[in-house]
């Protein structure tokens, strides 16, 4: 009987104690997390329903943004932040690979450990300074030189035809590649290092050369990775807002020609959400952040997964 | 020309072509870089630092109130953030069953993920509307969102390298599990978690998008925290879309004393980190 209370009185105590609180602490900063990221979802779906409600599908297929009329289709933006991202991913896919390849297979380790250092570092200049450097310095000599250019020599195509801006999808392109290539090149690095060692080193025993070597054991090792490195660079370059809302020229129309202005889904969201006209105004712009904030989640979804893959390769818990 | 000639004219050329990527790569950088280096001491000056900004068609002013600004913004952000990364990655590295703590993680690695401008808008419908005003403690919600995944994930990343015969010589005194993870695990793991905390801090001071219509940006010294308040990187911004040259050269100054910040922290960073921080 008497044993009987003091293990309730310890069990009690056990409740009370320092343990169970700090415990419960964490749990709940924990799990905050996830919370947050249900919240985003939530509140995006629920200032959006006017306008879904309203729109429906058309929101996704229409071509006109009206304020004054109450009428809008994002069709314009989501086309710009295909085109501009896919783009920008396509130029720096190659540059940040080779680049990758270059700091840990080519360069001796020390200059590699010099480059790498460099390229980190640039990947946290913040998205407003390349957006200043880019409106005030490279568009000025989009417009000037490499333009005036295309639009001449090239201009029997349509992707290059029309007047020289300087704002431009062309211009967006290119700050998107700059800004992305660090990104992609940091994470490829990373994942270049995860081969072993002796398959390259089987790979040159049998008379490989070194070009041999990467094609054969580091490129088919590390495809996964890489491949998680681009997505996760993509999702970047859809999300960017700062820079591209500087240089794109924000005019919602879908032009076929690089030279000439677009807009993106969040170039709209910066430029309009403050000054929204009206409830419906406000609730499209939610729309738009919402379609943005899904595909961003799935693209990261499908990246952290891959990359998940390798660094369990690697034989450590990610 | 022999199959081996081609095969070594083959590795030569590719290796000419990646060397040839890492200076484009590094080249438009290395550009960008010197280009606000010039331009920001040719512009920077005492008044930037103690000014406001004039009204349109005055010379001169500065920033001063957007430094303050952003430096409060920093401080809230951190007071929200800061915590709930640490604790939640004490969580994880401490308590969590394996497979509640992988759906944790890989919800802080897609949160990390999430574009900075979508937080500025959850942060909006959370506080704004409620509180029928663009704020300062809006703009912190929103940077405190994006700094809980960098912290919690740098923080997890150092509490597993504390060995774990370091824990058991403490319980094995008697201190209770949650003194000997304050006291004893953390305290071990401070460096590391002081770099995951200056690496989320870097990152959030250069925000602008979350700002524009939490924040909103304040053209004069603002009073109290329920009042829009000004941040450098959305005067950069105004400034840098404006037509006036004087306060391009204003947004000059800015960036490199933002750009200047944000190197000092990476490097306290790379001081506090020596163990090199993954971005798998």
């Amino acid at each position: 009987m008497l044993q009987e209370t003091d293990t309730r009185r310890w069990q009690i105590e056990k409740k009370l104690s320092g343990d169970f609180v700090f415990k419960g602490l964490t749990v709940v900063f924990a799990f905050t997390i996830l919370a947050i990221l249900l919240l985003m979802v939530e509140e995006m779906h629920r200032e959006s329903l006017p306008a879904l409600a309203k729109f429906g599908w058309r929101f996704v297929t229409g071509r006109e943004w009206d304020a004054v009329q109450s009428s809008f289709g994002a069709l314009p933006f989501i086309w710009g932040s295909v085109i501009s991202s896919v783009l920008a991913l396509f130029l720096a896919t190659p540059l940040s690979v080779g680049t990758a390849l270059f700091i840990t297979e080519i360069a001796p380790q020390r200059f590699g450990g010099v480059v790498s250092a460099l390229v980190e570092l640039l990947a946290a200049i913040p998205s407003v300074i390349y957006g200043l450097w880019g409106v005030l310095v490279m568009a000025p000599w989009l417009q000037q030189s490499v333009e005036p250019f295309l639009s001449e020599r090239l201009g029997f195509i349509p992707v290059f035809q029309g007047t020289p801006y300087g704002v431009s999808m062309l211009a967006a392109v290119f700050i998107l590649m700059i800004m992305v290539v660090p990104i992609i090149t940091a994470i490829t690095r990373e994942v270049l290092l995860t081969v072993p060692q002796s398959q390259k080193e089987a790979a040159v025993a049998l008379g490989a050369t070194r070009w041999e070597m990467i094609r054969m054991t580091v490129l088919p090792y590390g495809r996964s990775g890489i491949l998680g490195a681009v997505i996760l660079g993509l999702g970047r370059a859809i999300g960017e807002t700062m820079a591209v809302t500087m240089v794109i020229g924000n005019t919602p129309q879908i032009s076929l020609s690089l030279l000439s202005p677009a807009y993106t889904m969040p170039s709209v969201i910066a430029n309009e959400f403050a000054e929204a006209s009206s409830k419906l105004h406000s609730s499209a712009l939610m729309e738009i952040g919402l379609i943005l904030l899904v595909v961003t989640l799935i693209i990261n979804i499908l990246a952290r997964l891959l990359l998940w893959g390798v660094s369990r390769q690697r034989g450590r818990t990610p | 020309m022999s199959r081996l000639t081609f095969r070594h004219a083959k590795n030569g050329c590719m290796t000419f072509l990646m060397g040839v990527f890492t200076l484009a790569v590094l080249i438009p950088l290395i550009l960008i870089f010197a280009h606000i280096v010039r331009m920001g001491i040719s512009s920077i000056s005492v008044d930037f630092f103690t000014q406001i900004p004039r009204p349109t068609g005055e010379t001169g002013g500065g920033m001063a109130n957007g430094m303050v600004g952003s430096a409060l913004l920093i401080f809230l952000a951190s007071c929200l953030g800061i915590p709930v990364g640490v604790f939640g990655a004490v969580y994880l590295a401490e308590y969590g069953g394996s497979r509640i703590s992988t759906v944790i993680r890989f919800a802080a690695d897609v949160l990390a993920g999430v574009p900075s401008i979508i937080t500025g808008m959850v942060a909006y419908a959370l506080l704004v509307v409620p509180m029928k005003g663009f704020s300062a403690l809006a703009g912190a919600f929103a940077l405190a969102l994006i700094m809980i995944p960098i912290v919690l994930r740098t923080t997890e990343e150092q509490l597993k390298l504390v060995p774990v015969t370091l824990r058991e010589a403490s319980l094995a005194l008697g201190v209770p599990l949650w003194r000997t993870t304050l006291k004893v695990t953390l305290r071990s793991a401070l460096k590391g978690v002081m770099t995951g905390v200056l690496l989320a801090i870097a990152r959030i001071a250069g925000e602008t998008a979350p700002l524009l219509f939490t924040a909103l940006g304040n053209q004069f010294w603002s009073g109290k925290l329920t009042e829009p308040i000004a941040a450098m990187p959305l005067q950069i911004f105004n400034f840098a879309i404006s037509p006036y040259e004087d306060w391009h050269r204003l947004a000059w100054a800015g960036a490199l004393v933002l750009v200047t910040v944000m190197f000092g922290l990476s490097l306290a960073a790379r001081y506090f980190g020596r163990t090199k921080q993954s971005g798998l």
